[in-house]
């Protein structure tokens, strides 16, 4: 089965709904879905809520979504940096839950993976507990944590074979391949389809199972949003 | 003459032992990595999944597919992996890494820290913090003895959102260093030219004194 769509648009087609729920890879700007972002903009979808580690910047990333006012809630680690989010979350349009980025990225896990709860250290004794069951193994105090599905997710990979097989590019990987799994539908974009046979099976990171459709992305704009270099030294 | 920032780094990588798998913060911590000893090996983890950060790159080496937490542009060395979120804080959280060492804006004397949030202003989020303090085996706090208008930050109790109870093992200011081993936190180490009549005023916490306290 050759799992390559012509378009973002075409591989998004029949999946979308307002009020649903989405989950989109990338830590900052890094291993985003750019073009599948800029499609669900595109097809005026509302009212959703995203789960995604941050919100992107202003002008890029998820922050396109935001200025069209299509994101009903975040379930994020971090927002700063988005003037866009700061304004909407302080005027009460925007609802905002913060997860630590390990729950976060554990809860993804469970929910591909079919578990409905967990137990984490993480969070004891602060805000994060509030409400939460606690319970006790030899001594240590954990509150229960529950998995996270979403109706789509958009997961950014580095390169994809006709099956859907993904390979991710050194830290672009981050919540990506936890996604993948926990999309009752995905989508990936990647930079570039291989032929099948192509990947050696055991280098493949996310197993085509996860993925119902991936684009392909002619140019990817990556902005980097720190740039820090070193000098060369004679 | 207080600890400068980089003064404070360089006392935070005295922690490091070789063969340490560790994780920086943002800010001061990460300075740390610039005064690594000679004889010391340690392996930096970057909660966004890698191990074996590596220095800045090179100007013609920026990577957009590369970089660390705090979203900065980096490079990789020979023993580098990279792995998923997921596993990242799989490592953090199952106790594998050795140390962290992060900024704070308030610690009390139960080790609790407050660093993420200020209440009635935009709250950025917590990243991985909360799950850093609580699973990393040993975690040093760096911040300024005193807020910018003197007010303690080293307290009885926090009195903002915690991100960690009982968490600090090491606390380093620009005046002194506090142990939390014990029951109580136990000041074993002075800046320069800092007496103990200065830390006594501009803490609010309980401490006892080390009978082997150090001055510089």
């Amino acid at each position: 089965m050759n799992k390559l769509k012509n378009s973002a648009s075409e591989a998004l087609e029949g999946v979308l709904f307002d009020g649903m729920t989405i989950m989109a890879g990338g830590f900052g700007l890094c291993g985003i879905p750019e073009y599948l972002i800029t499609a669900l903009r595109d097809s005026g979808v509302k009212d959703i809520t995203v789960i995604s580690n941050n919100c992107g910047i202003d002008d890029f990333g998820l922050g396109l979504l935001l200025q069209t006012r299509q994101i009903k809630k975040m379930i994020s680690s971090y927002v700063g940096e988005n003037k866009t989010f700061e304004k909407q979350y302080m005027s009460g349009e925007l609802e905002l839950e913060f997860n630590p980025q390990g729950t976060l990225a554990e809860r993804c896990r469970a929910g591909g993976a079919g578990i409905p709860g967990f137990y984490t250290k993480t969070g004891v004794g602060t805000v994060i507990a509030e409400g939460k069951e606690h319970k006790e193994f030899d001594g240590v105090t954990y509150i229960l944590e529950t998995g996270l599905v979403a109706d789509l997710s958009l997961v950014k990979a580095w390169k994809a074979d006709d099956e859907g097989n993904l390979v991710y590019r050194k830290t672009a990987r981050n919540f990506n391949p936890v996604m993948a799994t926990a999309g009752k539908v995905t989508i990936a974009e990647v930079e570039e389809h291989v032929p099948a046979g192509n990947f050696d099976p055991d280098h493949i990171h996310t197993p085509g199972i996860y993925v119902n459709g991936f684009i392909v992305g002619t140019e990817h704009k990556k902005p980097i949003e720190i740039m820090t270099t070193r000098e060369y030294v004679a | 003459m207080p600890w400068s920032r980089e003064e404070i780094a360089q006392r935070a990588a005295q922690e490091l032992q070789d063969g340490f798998y560790v994780n920086l913060g943002i800010g001061i911590p990460t300075l740390v990595a610039n005064y690594i000893p000679d004889d010391v090996q340690v392996i930096l983890e970057s909660e966004n999944g890698m191990l074996g950060m590596g220095p800045f790159p090179y100007p013609d080496q920026v990577d957009p597919d590369l970089i660390n937490a705090g979203k900065q542009t980096i490079s990789e060395l020979p023993q580098t992996s990279y792995f998923s979120s997921a596993d990242s804080f799989g490592m953090i959280r199952g106790g594998h890494i050795n140390l962290a060492i992060l900024g704070a804006m308030q610690v009390a004397q139960n080790g609790d820290l407050a660093n993420w949030m200020i209440p009635g202003k935009m709250i950025k989020g917590m990243g991985g913090a909360m799950d850093l303090v609580a699973g990393v085996n040993k975690v040093v706090v760096i911040m300024d003895h005193t807020a910018k208008d003197g007010s303690p930050k080293f307290l009885k109790e926090c009195n903002l959102p915690l991100t960690g109870s009982d968490v600090t093992d090491l606390l380093i200011t620009n005046l002194a260093v506090f142990d939390f081993q014990g029951d109580q936190p136990t000041l074993i180490e002075l800046a320069p030219g800092v007496d103990l009549e200065e830390i006594k005023e501009k803490t609010e916490a309980e401490f006892i004194i080390s009978p082997d306290l150090k001055t510089n």
